[in-house]
């Protein structure tokens, strides 16, 4: 009896042993890189610095839109350093002082760092307060020495400081408070230790301080008015030459100083261009003694001379970008203009004193996929021989930064791609039949040198050499970066859209753009001004029918930021990135709603709401209409006005009612309203089910073959409300005031399903909503800790259909239709957890068949993207567990989630400014594609329950080939063996 | 291969094989001691025929119920291995259960080979078969037990519910926050 009790105690043992072995998502050094990329980006350049000659390397700084810093390699465009700020810490302004530090001004003026030039450490950061808010202006004075110190002049938030470039210690401050005062620029004459001070007061007075940069003291103030008021910048043209213009935008003024006097001169532009067509612009440009205007499409370049006299020295009407000045000799300047001539650009680089002395002139082809240029960054070097050489950083329209050189590019960067808005997938083509014999022979060589190689290794025979290639060969397999579709659905096209409006398909092997297209290209300017890329959404997925067609994408723009410009649609070729064609829409677009019917090409249907709640249907073909109609009476939408706090939903109603017979259009009737009081709750986030999520059952066992139905609707909408207080920051609200509730309501009935209020919470909320539960995260109060909560929803009406009889049968009604009027009974679990981080964005993974165990993607604060077993929130934990719940893979409930240091997704890498986290399954079952997009983009393939249909990568064919190829030998060998041996006896 | 390999050597001049115990007269080349009648051995005395036979039949019968209640020991072992092998499953377990429910269908698969060498006109097999045949269905039904306690037999809700598809919604109802 004893013995049987201590082997049945042992059995239990191995089994815990066996069960403890938990699939650990983890990869071992070796496997870095090779089902994963990282791609670094800085996004588009606003400003750019090219270190002086003295610095010796050659390097330039920049600053872009995305707040990043960066120092890049002028020879092929790599990073040296990078620093991203948070994305309310908007650089503002860069410079370099003292030959060593790159200064930044920041957060609207409030803060002023020095990096460190070759490494990009921080020295110094101060904090620049002021009364008043205004714009903000960085000057380093770099002719202004006072102890090897450059002064940092920075004008913020009305106040004017000097700041030593060393320590970063305010030298003195001015406010300039008093006076109602918009200060525009921040002068420095060269040579000079006067700063001036240029603003205007009350719209028509014109202000100029003369400060001494080195103690702040006020020399002079003059004031001048003028009548006509001042429209935006003023551009300074030379020492003591201003201009400006007037409130209208046709009356150009220059504004010059002399002896304290301050002078007007008018000039109407339809003098200087002829006949005025419009509102004038001003470019703002450092040249002296030029400046250009931009009216409607034309600029004209206008040199001052002198007096207030101005002279037209090019008048064009095609698309010009000019450089800021850079000087090259003493007391002289050039400037770089760039020009678009059909598919070739222009540059040239003359002299600020001979506009026709041309310096240097070239032309270079230019993708026309890159747009525009947008701006232009100067920078010169000598060249052997001694002369000057001209080489200039340009921003294109698609954001993308190159950098030209004798009639080069030299090298590009597809900075674009550090802000991509939308994210879809598409197949590749499938491989075509036909395969050279010789490039078979081929490749079954190189299989088995590969796998002889890999042998080696296992049998840790190989030298560090071969270990090597073994290494490359991994990371250079050219099996994941083919452009056929594979068999397990790992290639695939990533197809994202850019703020900048740009296409781009990238390779799921290695990350390569395998094209890209701009969305408003050069050749259609005049359709829509302002194109702002919205959406994308797969358009057309052959698979069954149709399968000579290609996939292709939907793009949903916008012409201009309004809800109500008109929309745009595009449809783009997946495979070649070809538009094959594209809709400027009559009606705006709210919403785009696609329909879960395709017609017989494969054509996703999609529903358009305008913004006066017109439905319009979209392909325009009978064929959409006749399945449109077959569910017409089906078919609801539902729309979100956070701003009112109401969630309204509508069913269509008939034909659209208007003066032009549109059959596509239809009217909307509103059904119910869930109006939240103003006063107390304030929508903060909602979140659906994905559209193409796959669920594999309706039912989860339970502990002791119980049954417990999911409630699979997609018709869910999870809506968190927070207290309108509490909608700041945290820690603004003390618990008392603050609430979070979250509510999951159906959107076609408008019920409510479920509520619940966490009393002393408050947001950013962060949810995922996927098969029957949805979690969400927000920050506890009360605990001082951000909590996340899992909710799940069950079918209540269903649980009774347990008789297994009636299922063997299958007379049981589970799988029949069912309908939201009939107003299912439904419960629902839910619980909370702390967590430690705070969150950027939350994804789950999907899978083919949605067989495989769920895995919570959870972006970090740390631009990291950690996964987290959906069984770590599974509202049935509890402290005890009982034994036949253990069995099911309960973990007993602690209070705070496990952050296991091996799952992070991104292992040693981040994802800078993580935006997104976007999840494709893949065709094998165990495996889904996770694609973490922001200022970095981030690859992988995940296996949440570890890759349990498929040999591993490092999985040795050779050496299982070579196995049975040995026993198969072995056989033989004996079998003749024992003949002979047979014969033998029998000769006896 | 196994006997007297040395001697079978090439060595081997002669030899005089003693085990030759065969009865028949041409293997014999020394005559019978007199007196001794080969032929009587093989005559059958009627009255002694019978009683042996008597003998036989209750020896194969006798023989019969033994072979059919072997099952019952094989049952109480199969009893005691089950309960070792506890109720959760993993590969011990199921082999054991597996043993159990092939074994009695083998047996009952050869149950006529089982009981051939116990064939006989006097002998009447047919309870120690119907014996025999209970048993194993004994040990099957045991087997069987052991599966459900194992929990790999279909007798729940959830074996015929964990693949239902999720059921179709009649309504589609779409939307987001706009744009």
């Amino acid at each position: 009896m004893a013995i049987a009790m201590a082997i049945r105690s042992f059995l239990f043992l191995l089994l815990l042993f066996f069960s403890s072995l938990n699939p650990i998502l983890s990869l071992y050094e070796d496997q870095v890189g090779l089902m994963d990329w990282h791609q670094q980006f800085i996004g588009k350049v606003k400003q750019a610095v090219f270190h002086t000659q003295k610095t010796g390397r050659k390097r330039v700084v920049v600053s872009t839109e995305e707040n990043v810093i960066a120092s890049l390699d002028l020879r092929h465009g790599e990073i040296f350093w990078r620093h991203v700020l948070a994305t309310n810490d908007v650089i503002d302004g860069i410079d370099i002082a003292i030959g060593k530090y790159v200064i930044t001004l920041s957060s609207g003026g409030s803060i002023l760092r020095a990096w460190n030039l070759p490494d990009g450490q921080m020295v110094w950061e101060s904090s620049l307060q002021g009364p008043k808010h205004s714009k903000s202006l960085l000057l380093v004075l770099t002719n202004l020495k006072v102890d090897k110190d450059n002064v940092v002049i920075v004008f913020t938030n009305g106040r004017l400081h000097a700041v030593s470039s060393i320590d970063g210690e305010v030298l003195w401050k001015k406010d300039f408070e008093a006076e109602s005062l918009d200060v525009q620029q921040v002068i420095q004459p060269p040579g000079s230790d006067l700063v001036y001070v240029v603003g205007f007061a009350a719209s028509s007075q014109f202000e100029m301080y003369q400060i001494n940069a080195r103690n702040g003291e006020l020399l002079k103030h003059e004031s001048a008015a003028f009548s006509g008021g001042f429209l935006g910048e003023v551009s300074l043209v030379s020492s003591e030459t201003l201009v400006a213009l007037d409130s209208t935008g046709s009356i150009l003024l220059t504004i010059s100083s002399h002896n304290g006097k301050i002078s007007f001169q008018q000039t109407p532009i339809s003098n200087l261009v002829g006949d005025s067509l419009g509102p004038a612009v001003i470019t703002p440009s450092s040249v002296t003694g030029i400046f250009s205007l931009k009216v409607n499409a034309i600029t004209i370049f206008i040199r001052v001379i002198g007096e207030g006299k101005l002279e037209v020295l090019e008048k064009t009407n095609l698309k010009t970008a000019v450089s800021d000045a850079l000087s090259i000799s003493e007391g002289k300047q050039a400037f770089a203009l760039i020009q678009h001539a059909g598919s070739e650009i222009h540059l040239t680089v003359k002299p600020a004193d001979d506009w026709d002395g041309n310096l240097l002139k070239e032309s270079i082809k230019m993708d026309r996929q890159r747009g525009l240029v947008h701006k232009v960054f100067i920078n010169n070097y000598i060249r052997t021989d001694r002369s000057y050489g001209f080489r200039v950083l340009i921003v294109m329209e698609d954001h993308s930064l190159l950098l030209l050189q004798q009639g080069e590019i030299v090298w590009s960067r597809e900075d674009g791609l550090a802000s991509i808005i939308d994210v879809t997938t598409s197949e590749l083509p499938v491989e075509k039949d036909g395969v050279s014999v010789a490039k078979v022979e081929h490749n079954l060589f190189e299989w088995l040198k590969g796998h002889m190689l890999k042998l080696k290794g296992t049998l840790m025979l190989a030298s560090p050499e071969d270990m090597a290639a073994i290494q490359s060969m991994r990371l250079k397999s050219s099996e994941k970066s083919k452009m056929t579709r594979d068999h397990n659905g790992f290639r695939k096209l990533l197809i994202v859209l850019t703020r900048a409006g740009k296409l781009f398909a990238l390779h799921t092997g290695d990350g390569r753009i395998v094209w890209s297209h701009l969305l408003q290209s050069l050749h259609k300017p005049q359709a829509c001004q302002h194109l702002i890329g919205l959406n994308l959404y797969q358009w057309q997925v052959p698979h069954h029918h149709a399968m000579d067609e290609n996939p292709s994408v939907l793009v949903v723009g916008r012409c201009g930021p309004s809800l109500d410009a008109p929309g745009v649609l595009s449809f783009v070729d997946t495979y070649t990135g070809k538009e094959l064609s594209s809709l400027s829409l009559a009606h705006s677009v709210a919403q785009v709603i696609p329909l879960p019917y395709t017609d017989s090409t494969e054509q996703r249907l999609h529903l358009l709401i305008d913004a006066d709640q017109h439905a319009h249907l979209y392909p325009k073909t009978p064929e959409a209409i006749g399945i449109f109609q077959r569910e017409f009476s089906n078919i609801y939408w539902y729309s979100v006005e956070d701003d009112n706090g109401i969630i309204k939903g509508y069913a269509l109603k008939s034909k659209c009612t208007s003066e032009v017979a549109d059959e596509f259009c239809f009217d909307s009737r509103e059904l119910w309203s869930v109006v939240f009081p103003s006063e107390s709750e304030k929508i903060i986030a909602t979140v659906t089910r994905k559209l193409n999520e796959v669920v594999h059952t309706q039912a989860k066992v339970i502990a002791d073959q119980d049954v417990m139905y999911k409630y699979l609707s997609r018709n869910l909408l999870f809506v968190a409300t927070a207290a309108p207080k509490a909608s700041g920051e945290i820690g603004s609200v003390t618990p008392e005031e603050s609430w979070l509730v979250a509510y999951l309501i159906d959107t076609v009935t408008g019920r409510i399903l479920h509520r619940v209020t966490h009393h002393g919470s408050q947001g950013p909320v962060h949810a995922v909503f996927s098969e029957n539960w949805v979690v969400y995260h927000y920050f506890n109060l009360r605990a001082h800790r951000y909590e996340m909560s899992v909710i799940e929803i069950y079918d209540q009406s269903r649980a009774d259909d347990k008789d297994v009889w009636k299922l063997v049968l299958g007379k049981h009604n589970l799988t029949s239709p069912i309908s939201s009027y009939s107003r299912p009974e439904v419960i629902t679990k839910s619980q909370s957890y702390f967590f430690t981080h705070s969150l950027k964005s939350i994804a789950v993974t999907s899978t083919a068949k949605g067989i495989t165990s769920k895995q919570l993607l959870i972006g970090t604060i740390g631009d990291q993207v950690l996964a987290l077993d959906k069984r770590f929130l599974d509202p049935r934990r509890s402290v005890n567990p009982t034994q036949a719940e253990k069995e099911e893979g309960i973990i007993p409930l602690t209070d705070s989630l496990p952050i296991i240091p091996q799952s992070y997704v991104t292992h040693a890498l981040r994802v800078e400014g993580l935006q997104g986290i976007v999840t494709v399954p893949a065709k094998l079952e165990s495996t889904t594609l996770v694609f973490a997009h922001g200022v970095d983009l981030f690859f992988t393939q995940l296996a949440p329950s570890r890759t349990y249909d498929s040999l591993t990568e490092d999985f040795s064919y050779a050496l299982l080939l070579i196995t049975i190829v040995a026993l198969v030998a072995a056989i033989f060998v004996t079998w003749i063996l024992s003949e002979r041996k047979e014969l033998q006896e029998k000769w006896r | 291969m196994e006997k007297g390999k040395g001697v079978m050597g090439s060595g081997r001049r002669w030899a005089v094989d003693f085990s030759d115990n065969s009865t028949a007269p041409s293997s014999r080349d020394i005559p019978d001691p007199p007196g001794f009648s080969r032929a009587s051995m093989d005559q059958d005395d009627s009255a002694v025929s019978r009683q042996k036979k008597d003998a036989e039949a209750n020896w194969k019968a006798q023989k019969a119920w033994e072979v059919a209640q072997a099952p019952f020991k094989n049952l109480l072992m199969m009893g005691f291995m089950m309960w070792m092998a506890g109720s959760t499953v993993h590969l011990f377990s199921i082999g054991i259960t597996f043993s159990a429910l092939w074994q009695p269908i083998s047996a009952l698969q050869g149950v006529g080979k089982v009981f051939e060498p116990y064939k006989d006109n006097k002998v009447d097999l047919l309870g120690p078969k119907l014996l025999f045949i209970a048993l194993n269905l004994g040990g099957l039904a045991l087997g069987v037990w052991k599966l459900n306690t194992l929990g790999l037999l279909p007798t729940h809700a959830s074996d015929w519910v964990s693949s239902l598809p999720p059921a179709q919604e009649v309504e589609y109802s779409g939307g987001v926050i706009p744009l």
